[in-house]
């Protein structure tokens, strides 16, 4: 059974590499080969035609789409993701930082998100169809059903409107204190982890009633075990599996989630750089911004589905 | 919405629409989609100003007789502009959901129905689409190709194929190898007539319900869009549009901000209430 537990992993792994070749391609099409001639656009509308069919030389814009393709993926396995139009500076130089704070962004807030919405959800699913239950069910409902958007804004609203504890819309990239380092961050993080703990609310609930209604746990409520012991001792640990999997695709709708924070709170991140990016038609910046989103996204899912596949014990 | 629903033990409500059994909380969401349904169709007449129009002397005012939900960041009415608003909001969600389920549906048959290679294929390059974040494939279409009306529908319906393809596609295999169509297959029928007349009859239930929630997401996608500026452009504005327009007045908690996303609030969550509160036998097929 080890055997084939392996195979199912690889093939899983093998599949998500096809996707990161077929979605590359997607993105570099999707930029580079709609309208727009780029030398064109760099040198302006006053450049002479020699100039421009000199740059096209330079640029290798002449060659087959193919070329251009695999010469770029070949750059970005090195590392080398291109020169902004915009700046003219490397795009990892720009993207490095701002990564760096993506991450603290995202990480902060799993950190505090996943805790807290598997024991929501858990408990959800322990006291079922009681007031908490249904109060929950509704909560989540309003969240999912409203755009990140409107979280974040109903957020300014309380916190720093009405409530007066946090500053308004701004960032500050100045933060010496725990205090800083609080204001900055909480409106975000609060945003975001209303956003994702929804969804891994939801998940992790209907993971555990699942296996609530298995025949060994009414085999357990009937030999007289407490509702803690029968959750936690014998629900639980099979339900593992689709919870880990449930918070991996949570996590995934992070990406989405950061990209109207970090607009909405002006936080310096890869998010708000992309966007800018987009405004300023900037290519190999959208480029690279879009391959970073579209692989952190894919390793979440894969993650999941690996997840799901290792966690089946009928695969053991 | 002060009535409370459970997903949990639908009971079955005193109202009948249709002939089916729908209670109250399903009534109330059908309500609030027909209301912005007819405001969408009916909204250049109802209007109590020009959406251009300053009739205001301040900007951000508030709540009053004259103006209804105040003003806007130049003092324009915000009332008329949520009502013209609920045109492109509700306008621009429809086209593409009707694009995204008519080919999702439509390639996710063929699939089920040819099998082999042409369902490998699909199925692979879909998945690979889906494995794109949506607000990300918008950000890279907007910056190639530039934000339009056109392009926007278009890209949404791009984005949600996958999703309905697949879900089509794992009902029609099932129906796919049932007897009567395995019949209707010996009889020579052309794929065409396998699709309208044996699959699409049996899971179109299930799908539009689908559709549904999928549209919910579709109005969520295109107010993000519009809310980062990328999505509708001035001088026309949906609602996400005019959250952005107005955003300035958050810290005086405007109401011009406020109501736009109330609007776009109380369509997503009345679909989801209509959704879930739709009868069984609609619903989901696979469960009967």
């Amino acid at each position: 059974m080890k055997h084939r537990i392996v195979s199912l992993v690889l093939s899983r792994l093998a599949l998500a590499l096809v996707t990161a070749i077929i979605v590359s391609f997607a993105v570099f099409f999707a930029t580079a080969m709609l309208p727009g001639d780029t030398a064109t656009i760099l040198l302006g509308q006053a450049a002479t035609p020699e100039a421009v069919e000199g740059l096209r030389k330079a640029m290798h814009l002449d060659d087959p789409a193919i070329f251009r393709f695999l010469r770029w993926l070949a750059g970005v396995v090195h590392g080398d993701l291109g020169v902004s139009y915009a700046n003219n500076m490397p795009v990892a130089k720009l993207i490095g930082g701002r990564l760096i704070n993506t991450l603290k962004l995202a990480g902060l807030t799993a950190v505090i998100a996943v805790p807290l919405a598997l024991t929501l959800g858990i408990t959800a699913a322990m006291l079922r169809n009681t007031l908490y239950d249904r109060c929950l069910t509704i909560a989540i409902i309003g969240v999912v059903s409203v755009p990140e958007f409107m979280i974040a804004t109903l957020a300014v609203l309380l916190f720093a409107v009405y409530l007066n504890w946090l500053p308004a819309v701004s960032f500050t990239s100045e933060i010496r204190t725990v205090h800083d380092f609080a204001r900055a961050y909480a409106m975000p993080v609060v945003t975001l982890t209303i956003v994702i703990s929804a969804q891994m609310i939801r998940m992790s609930r209907a993971a555990v009633v699942e296996t609530l209604n298995t025949p060994y746990v009414e085999m357990a409520l009937l030999k007289g075990a407490s509702r803690g012991r029968i959750v936690l001792r014998h629900a639980l640990p099979n339900a593992l599996g689709p919870i880990v999997n449930a918070v991996a695709l949570s996590l995934s709708y992070l990406l989405g989630g950061v990209i109207i924070v970090e607009t909405i709170f002006n936080y310096p991140g890869v998010a708000k750089l992309m966007v800018d990016a987009v405004s300023t038609r900037d290519l190999p910046l959208i480029q690279s911004c879009a391959i970073i989103f579209c692989f952190g996204f894919l390793l979440l899912t894969t993650t999941a589905d690996v997840i799901a596949i290792l966690s089946n014990p009928r695969l053991r | 919405m002060t009535s409370v629903t459970t997903s949990a033990g639908r009971k079955p409500g005193p109202t009948s629409l249709f002939g089916y059994r729908i209670n109250a909380v399903g009534v109330v969401g059908a309500l609030i989609v027909t209301f912005w349904i007819v405001v969408a169709f009916a909204a250049p007449m109802i209007i109590p100003h020009p959406v251009g129009d300053i009739v205001d002397t301040d900007y951000f005012g508030p709540m009053s007789r004259e103006l209804w939900l105040g003003s806007d960041y130049l003092g324009r009415d915000m009332t008329s502009r949520i009502l013209m608003g609920a045109r492109y909001t509700l306008g621009i969600s429809v086209a593409s959901v009707i694009i995204a389920g008519a080919s999702g549906v439509t390639l996710g048959m063929i699939a089920a129905i040819t099998g082999g290679v042409v369902d490998m294929v699909l199925s692979r390059l879909l998945d690979a689409l889906s494995s794109i974040p949506s607000k990300l494939f918008s950000l890279v279409v907007v910056a190639a190709v530039g934000s339009s009306i056109p392009v926007l529908i278009v890209t949404m319906a791009v984005i949600y194929i996958p999703g309905a393809y697949r879900f089509a596609r794992a009902l029609a295999v099932n129906i796919n190898t049932m007897d009567f169509v395995v019949v209707a297959r010996i009889r020579g029928e052309s794929l065409w007539y396998l699709i309208r007349a044996e699959i699409l009859p049996n899971i179109i239930g299930p799908v539009l319900v689908d559709l549904g929630l999928r549209f919910v997401f579709i109005v969520l996608l295109l107010s993000g869009m519009s809310f980062l500026g990328l999505g509708v452009r001035p001088p026309y504005a949906d609602w996400g549009a005019l959250v952005r327009e107005n955003i300035g007045g958050l810290p005086y908690a405007a109401p011009a901000v406020i109501f736009p996303s109330l609007a776009i609030a109380s369509l997503t969550i009345a679909i989801n209430l209509l959704i879930d509160n739709l009868p069984t036998k609609i619903r989901d097929r696979e469960a009967s």
